[in-house]
C-alpha cells in the first residue's frame, strides 16, 4: 500500500486495468530486455580484469572502434545533410515526385539490412552501375588517381551503407517539426525587412536545431550498431574495414565467448550512455525552445 | 506549413538536388534488385524460388513474423495503456527501458540472449540436459526478433493515446463499462490506425532482422536460415542470382510495407482531423 511520505501514484488511478497493464509491462520488459542485458554484465564480471582488458584492447579491436566511430560520424554528417534537404523539399514545395520522395524515404527502414548491403555493394563495385563513375577512368574516379575511388569493399562503402540505413531517422524526426513551423514567423521577419538568408539562418534554422540534433543522434547511434549492411559492403579486411559488431561475431566464431562478451559490453555501455544523454539533451533542448516561444 | 509551388530558380535547384539524391540513394538500388532478377529470366526465377532452402527460409521468416507481431502488439497496447492512463513513479523509466532495443546494436542483443540461454550459462546447460535447444534453433531466432521489435507498437501508441487523453474512457467508466469494454468500444476505435501502423513497422523489422538473428541462428541450411540470412549466405557462396531472388522477395515486402505505412499515416491523420472537427463542433454547439 502507498504510504503518505513516499507515494507510488501521483494521482489515484481511475480507469481500471492498472495492475494488469503495469504488471504485464514490467514483467515483459524485465524478461525480454533487462534480463539478457544484465546477464551480459554478469557474464563479463566473471572475467578477471586483465582478461577483460586484453579482450577489449586488442589492436585489431581498437582499430575497429576507430573504423566504427569515424564511419558513424561521417555517415551522420551525410545523412543529416541529405535528410534535411529531403525533409525541407517535402514539406515546403509542391512539385511532381514529392509524394514519391516522401514514400521512398521509408525504404531503408523497410529494406532488410543484408539486402541493402548486397545492393549497394553491387552498385558500387568498379564495373557496377554507379561504381563505373568512381573507377580510375570514371568522371569522378579520375580525380582520385589511376586507381579511382574504391567504394565497395573499402572504407567509403561503410560510410555509404551507414548513411543509407540511418537516412529515414533524420527525415522522419525533422519533417514533422518543419510542418508545424507556421508561416507567421517568416512573414513577420519579412515585414521587418529580413532577406531570405537572414530568415533562414535567424528564424527557421534555430527552431529546427533540436529536431535536427535528435535526428542526427539517432542516426549516429543507429550507425554505431549497424551490422548487416556494413559487413556486406565493407570487405571486412582486418585493421582496415572491420567494424566492432563484426569483431564480436569473429570472436564468437572462434568460440571465444568471454572476449565477444567483453567487446559487446563496450558497445552496450557506449550506446546506453548515448541513449541517456540524448534523453537528457532532448528535454533540455525542448525546454529551451519552449522558453523561447 | 502548407507546401506551395516553387517560384524562384534556387528553389527549383534544391528540388533538383533532392530528386537527384533520392534517385541515387533510393531509386537506383531498388531498380538494381529487380533488374538482376529480370536479367536472369523467368525460368531461373521460378527455379530459384522452388529450391528447398528458399521455401524453407520463406516459411521460417513468415513463422517468426506471425508469432512476433501479436506478442509485441499485446505488450505495446498494455504499456501504452499503462503510461497514458495513470500517473505513477517510474513512468519515465518504463518508457526509457522500452527504447533500449533501438539503441542496442543487434549483434550485442543476439549475444546477450546467447549468454542467457546458450550452453555457456548454467541455465542453458539445464535446458540442454532436458533436450531443449533454444539457441541455434528457431526459438532463439524468435526471441531475438521479439527483442529488436519491442518498441515499435508502444512508441506509436504512446503519443497517440496521450493526445487523446482519458476523458472518453472516464465517461465510459461512469456509464458502467468494464475495463475491457472501455478498451474494446472506446480506446480501440480511436487507436486502430495507429495500432496497424505499429504492426506494419514491427512486421517489417521482424521479417528483415539480420544482425541479432545471425548470432543465434548458427546458419544451418534448411533449418535456421531466414530470408535475410539466406541473402548473405548465398552471396558468400557466389550464388548471386539466387541471392538476388531472395533479395527481390524481401524488397517486394519492403515496398508493400512502405505503401501500407503511407496509407496508415494518411488514415491516422484523417481520423485525428475528424476527431478534432467533432470536438470543435461540440464546443461550438455548447457555446451557441
Amino acid at each position: 500500500m502507498a504510504t503518505k511520505t513516499l507515494r507510488f501514484f501521483n494521482e489515484t488511478p481511475v480507469i481500471p486495468g492498472f495492475s494488469l497493464s503495469f504488471g504485464f509491462s514490467t514483467f515483459y520488459l524485465s524478461l525480454i530486455i533487462l534480463l539478457p542485458i544484465s546477464a551480459l554484465w554478469l557474464y563479463v564480471s566473471d572475467m578477471s580484469w586483465a582478461q577483460y582488458w586484453q579482450a577489449i584492447s586488442d589492436r585489431r579491436v581498437v582499430q575497429s572502434y576507430w573504423v566504427t566511430a569515424s564511419g558513424a560520424f561521417y555517415s551522420t554528417v551525410a545523412a543529416t545533410f541529405v535528410g534535411f534537404v529531403l525533409a525541407w523539399v517535402i514539406t515546403r514545395y509542391e512539385f511532381p515526385g514529392r509524394r514519391l520522395i516522401d514514400a521512398l524515404v521509408d525504404l531503408p527502414f523497410a529494406l532488410p539490412t543484408s539486402v541493402a548491403g548486397l545492393t549497394l555493394a553491387t552498385l558500387f563495385v568498379p564495373g557496377g552501375w554507379l561504381g563505373q563513375w568512381f573507377a580510375g577512368d570514371g568522371f569522378i574516379g579520375q580525380w582520385f588517381g589511376p586507381e579511382g575511388l574504391k567504394i565497395s569493399y573499402a572504407y567509403p562503402g561503410i560510410v555509404l551503407a551507414m548513411t543509407f540505413t540511418s537516412l529515414p531517422f533524420v527525415v522522419r524526426i525533422v519533417q514533422p517539426v518543419m510542418e508545424d513551423l507556421g508561416a507567421e514567423y517568416e512573414e513577420a521577419a519579412q515585414t521587418l525587412g529580413a532577406n531570405k538568408w537572414q530568415i533562414f539562418w535567424r528564424v527557421i534554422l534555430p527552431s529546427l536545431i533540436p529536431a535536427t540534433v535528435t535526428g542526427a543522434s539517432q542516426a549516429f547511434i543507429r550507425s554505431l550498431g549497424e551490422f548487416g549492411a556494413v559487413i556486406m559492403i565493407a570487405g571486412n579486411i582486418p585493421f582496415k574495414t572491420e567494424v566492432t559488431s563484426l569483431m564480436i561475431f569473429v570472436r564468437l566464431q572462434e568460440f571465444n565467448y568471454p572476449a565477444a562478451a567483453a567487446i559487446a559490453s563496450v558497445i552496450l555501455l557506449a550506446s546506453l550512455v548515448l541513449l541517456f544523454l540524448l534523453q537528457l539533451a532532448q528535454s533540455h533542448l525542448l525546454g529551451w525552445q519552449r522558453n523561447k516561444k | 506549413m502548407i507546401a506551395r509551388r516553387p517560384t524562384s530558380w534556387h528553389q527549383w535547384l534544391i528540388i533538383a538536388l533532392a530528386l537527384f539524391l533520392t534517385t541515387l540513394l533510393l531509386v537506383i538500388p531498388l531498380a538494381l534488385i529487380f533488374s538482376k532478377v529480370i536479367e536472369g529470366g523467368w525460368s531461373l526465377l521460378v527455379q530459384n524460388l522452388q529450391e528447398d532452402y528458399m521455401l524453407h527460409a520463406i516459411g521460417l521468416t513468415l513463422f517468426v513474423a506471425v508469432l512476433t507481431v501479436p506478442i509485441n502488439m499485446i505488450f505495446g497496447i498494455l504499456l501504452a495503456w499503462c503510461v497514458t492512463h495513470y500517473d505513477f513513479r517510474g513512468k519515465r523509466l518504463l518508457t526509457t527501458i522500452v527504447d533500449i532495443p533501438f539503441a542496442v546494436s543487434p549483434v550485442v542483443a543476439g549475444l546477450c540472449y546467447l549468454v542467457v540461454y546458450g550452453v555457456e550459462s548454467s541455465f542453458g546447460q539445464w535446458l540442454s540436459a532436458h533436450n531443449l535447444q533454444l539457441m541455434f534453433a528457431w526459438p532463439g531466432i524468435l526471441m531475438v526478433t521479439i527483442f529488436v521489435t519491442v518498441p515499435y507498437v508502444a512508441r506509436v501508441l504512446i503519443p497517440l493515446m496521450q493526445a487523446q487523453g482519458s476523458d472518453e474512457e472516464a465517461a465510459a467508466l461512469c456509464l458502467g463499462a468494464s475495463g475491457f469494454q472501455i478498451f474494446r468500444h472506446v480506446t480501440l476505435p480511436n487507436i486502430k490506425w495507429g495500432l496497424l501502423y505499429g504492426v506494419v513497422l514491427t512486421n517489417a523489422r521482424a521479417v528483415g532482422e539480420f544482425g541479432a538473428v545471425s548470432v543465434v541462428s548458427g546458419t544451418i541450411m534448411n533449418q535456421t536460415l531466414t530470408l535475410s540470412l539466406l541473402v548473405d549466405q548465398l552471396n558468400n557462396d557466389y550464388k548471386t542470382a539466387a541471392a538476388f531472388t531472395a533479395a527481390a522477395l524481401l524488397a517486394a515486402i519492403a515496398m508493400i510495407t512502405v505503401l501500407l505505412k503511407n496509407i496508415m499515416e494518411w488514415r491516422m491523420r484523417v481520423s485525428q482531423a475528424k476527431a478534432a472537427e467533432e470536438a470543435g463542433a461540440v464546443f461550438n454547439k455548447r457555446n451557441a
